[in-house]
């Protein structure tokens, strides 16, 4: 075993209303490839912004190498040896491969920039990551995993001692991964520290040393890999013991859905985005779509909802031949769409809770034909009830929810505008376990007592085997399977999405 | 003492309080200021209805520009489209020395106002449609403005000598008041209305805060922000019409000259914030009476019109300073260790 690089003790960080860092442990040793586990908002991206400078701690200590250190920006943490390569590349796309990787801190030559010692660098360095391309090619020439690795070549050379990866290949294929794995075991056997975060399994099964699993900003264990099996891993992300996981697997009472089809796209697609989806949704059905983060599943959904028009295919809905053209014209056949980034595309952070909720039906009704306020309180107080939502009046500012009471009030704007199909893109990121299970059953219980079409999109494999009725599972911005009824399995999704038959 | 917190905490409290502090300036230092008295063919005047009268037209370009800012954009041509509006109707009505109309002086003003939505919908065009932003965007109109309203007027001043047309800004025989304020009101009033009876105040602010949810919600952002616009430019074409009846002619070069900065101080006044969102039209209506009553006051007290931008500026920073977080909290701080400091020497004291 290395000698121990990075020591977190007893962190702390506490949000307004929330604790999301609890006396958490973390140490990381030398030559070490150790991954951060646990649900979404368990706290693993808190606790990497706290090592990375982007939210200081509240308590607790972090040392490196036996000294203390405080990084109050990315920067500060680089200049500590901590470098971080993010989900979404954030490079420049419009400067060449070894402008990217030198930008900040150019070798100079009599005051000018030493082009021809950067260009030299840069190639020389990415032939140690075996990657061989031009350098003085701009970087949008290249796929989305060479940028990875140039990013990754980015911060070895800032010498890094520790290197932090956050989901790097959710936008990989598996050529691409295996490559960026075969670089990471390298600069392990150079002695580096690596935390590796991803949300499969299989490839922390692959690659990874140990497991520090966290669940609600607490600390459930440190563990090695070789010894724990993937369903305790499960157990004690979701803290059931393995039976209750199993179980979990186990249906619940889905719905039964019609044979009435509401809905169905004939090989739809739109330019660079989407290519040759096929789909019917019937009434009373739960459709998921399932597949990695940028394999398309979040812009079907968007062409479902006319936010861009589709270049290929048709749409019918109750077998009428549609131009979706924009938001308006899906919202007028009766679809609803709760889009992924509650943040960016949800809530109206400023107005009411009620403004939130009856805008969708507002803007329906039109300018002119303003809803009386009686009625609008009418309607929020019964959207606040039927979906027990937590708010202090109907006149709280939606920005001063939390995470789940504000996702339930975009859900209830939806639900106001009486919809026959609802959308629901990742309706349980970010937000506690109850709330997340009451949204499912929501989910659930709207198809089968309103005969209401849902589409499900979400990223955790078992809600989606829970409360789909069928599983659109997406790669590459392709539809690659359906699974239906008993086939609907993590096992499978995974199956079809790694490519390989049964 | 519910009912005064709830006052103290609400968007008007600021732009209130600033006024009545000019007005108690006002009527300490300045000689009759409170003073109404009525003329002898039965008119009211005196310098609060000065005030009222001047600040008609800026009351009403901020209306306007009240609903653009809170989508979060700005219209900095409306000075340059009063003084288009004013070339229009002062052109229609035209210059003859015996007094006669060219045009029907109801043709003219509606001609003009026209022109004023026009301009409007052409910065509405340019940031809604083609997403230009929007202080380039109007920076055509501003500096192009002008021009174009030389052209009309041949480069002239146009005097108009047809008596009605001074009643706009003055006083119609037999009324007490001055017919702007009626116009200013009646502005007011129409806003309130559509305020109460559309969504649209609803639609702005959504626009304002997060125009990629409100676009998610079904609102059709581009067709809400093209309409602010084109509203900005029916008010500024209404205030063409008072600004060139108050002197009688038309004034491409002067007409609404940096009237334009006024409207949105008058609404950073009136609480509503440049970054858009929350609006708030009382505020903004009382910023712009609290303007002119500065500006009066300072003709009152001497200053002359050369120095008064110092004076607005000075306003300004003060504005600034209150609304601004940052400082709030460094005068807490302060304020705080302050308190600190001064129980410290109370305690040393003791000792």
């Amino acid at each position: 075993m290395g000698k121990v690089l990075l020591e977190m003790r007893q962190i702390d960080k506490v949000f307004p209303g929330v604790r999301a860092l609890s006396k958490v442990d973390f140490t990381l040793r030398e030559g070490e490839i150790h991954s951060l586990m646990g649900e979404n908002g368990a706290g693993k991206s808190t606790l990497v912004k706290v090592l990375t400078g982007v939210y200081p701690r509240d308590g607790g200590t972090v040392t490196m190498e036996g000294k203390e250190i405080f990084p109050r920006t990315p920067k500060e943490a680089q200049e500590c040896g901590i470098s971080t390569v993010y989900q979404e590349v954030n490079l420049c796309a419009n400067l060449t491969v070894a402008e990217n990787i030198f930008i900040g801190r150019e070798p100079r030559k009599y005051g000018f920039i030493d082009w021809k010692t950067i260009n030299h660098r840069a190639a020389e360095l990415l032939h140690t990551l075996n990657v061989d391309i031009d350098v003085t090619k701009t970087l949008d020439h290249y796929s989305v995993a060479i940028q990875q690795m140039i990013a990754i070549a980015r911060s070895i050379d800032v010498s890094a001692k520790i290197l932090i990866l956050d989901e790097p290949t959710s936008s990989l294929d598996e050529e691409e991964t295996q490559r960026l794995f075969k670089i990471v075991r390298k600069l392990k056997d150079q002695g580096m520290g690596i935390i590796f975060i991803s949300h499969f399994l299989e490839q922390i099964y692959d690659l990874c040393d140990r497991i520090t699993i966290l669940r609600n900003g607490e600390l459930v264990g440190a563990y090695d890999v070789a010894t724990l099996p993937k369903l305790d891993l499960i157990a004690k992300m979701v803290g059931k013991d393995v039976s209750a996981v199993r179980d979990m697997e186990v249906a619940a009472e889905k719905s039964q859905p019609s044979d009435e089809v509401f809905l169905s796209a004939e090989h739809i697609g739109a330019t660079g985005q989407i290519f040759d989806v096929d789909l019917k949704i019937h009434k009373g059905e739960v459709l998921g779509f399932a597949g990695l983060l940028g394999s398309g599943r979040t812009e079907t959904a968007e062409l479902l909802f006319g936010v861009h028009p589709i270049s290929q295919g048709e749409i019918k809905i109750n077998g009428k031949k549609l131009d979706l053209k924009d938001p308006m014209t899906a919202m007028e056949q009766k679809i609803a769409f709760c889009p992924e980034d509650r943040k960016v595309a949800g809530i109206i952070g400023d107005l009411s809770v009620r403004e939130n909720i009856i805008l969708a039906m507002q803007a329906k009704d039109g300018i002119l034909k303003h809803i009386p306020y009686k009625e609008q309180v009418k309607i929020a107080d019964d959207c606040i009830k039927l979906l027990s939502i937590k708010v202090s009046s109907r006149e709280q500012l939606i920005k001063n929810l939390s995470g789940g009471n504000q996702q339930k009030v975009i859900i209830a704007r939806w639900l106001a505008t009486q919809p026959e199909l609802l959308i629901l893109d990742e309706p349980t990121r970010g937000i506690d376990v109850g709330t997340k299970t009451e949204i499912q059953k929501m989910a659930v219980a709207l198809a089968k007592k309103r005969g209401m079409s849902v589409i499900f999109i979400s990223s955790e494999m078992d809600e989606m085997v829970r409360t789909c009725t069928k599983l659109i599972v997406m790669r590459d911005r392709r539809k690659v399977a359906e699974l239906e009824n008993d086939e609907i399995s993590s096992e499978n999704v995974m199956k079809a999405i790694a490519g390989g038959a049964a | 003492m519910g009912k005064l917190k709830e006052f103290t905490s609400s968007s008007l409290f600021l732009p209130v309080v600033a006024l009545a502090v000019l007005l108690v300036f006002n009527a300490i230092f300045v000689d009759g200021f409170l003073t109404i008295q009525m003329t002898e063919d039965g008119r009211l005047y005196g310098r609060l209805i000065d005030i009222l009268t001047r600040s008609s037209s800026l009351v009403i370009l901020a209306l306007g520009m009240t609903f653009v800012i809170a989508t979060s954009g700005i219209d900095i041509s409306v000075g340059a489209v009063v003084a288009i509006s004013a070339a229009v109707v002062c052109n229609l009505i035209g210059g003859r020395g015996d007094g006669v109309a060219e045009t029907p002086m109801a043709l003219a003003m509606l001609a003009a106002v026209g022109v004023g939505i026009l301009c409007g919908v052409w910065n509405g065009f340019l940031v809604s449609k083609l997403k230009i932003q929007a202080v380039v965007a109007t920076l055509i109109l501003m500096t192009a403005g002008r021009g174009i309203a030389q052209l009309m007027t041949e480069g002239q001043i146009i005097t108009v000598y047809y008596k009605p047309f001074a009643y706009i800004g003055g006083t119609i025989p037999g009324n007490i008041l001055p017919t702007n304020i009626f116009i200013a009101a009646a502005m007011v009033l129409l806003v309130v209305f559509i305020m109460k009876k559309t969504s649209i105040g609803l639609f702005v602010q959504s626009v304002g805060i997060n125009p990629t949810a409100s676009r998610f919600a079904g609102i059709n952002v581009t067709m809400v922000i093209f309409l602010v616009y084109a509203f900005s430019g029916f008010c500024a074409g209404v205030s063409g019409l008072i600004e060139s009846s108050l002197i009688r002619a038309a004034d491409a070069n002067n007409a609404g000259l940096n009237m334009e900065m006024d409207a949105i101080l008058a609404v950073a006044l009136g609480g509503t914030l440049l970054s858009g969102g929350k609006f708030y039209v009382g505020g903004s209506v009382i910023g712009a009476i609290t303007i002119q009553t500065l500006t009066t006051t300072m003709y009152a007290l001497g200053v002359s019109a050369d120095q008064l931008p110092v004076v607005k500026a000075i306003a300004v920073v003060i504005i600034c300073l209150i609304q601004s977080k940052k400082a709030q909290e460094m005068f807490d701080k302060w304020k705080a260790k302050r308190a600190g400091d001064q129980g410290l020497e109370k305690a040393v004291e003791k000792a």
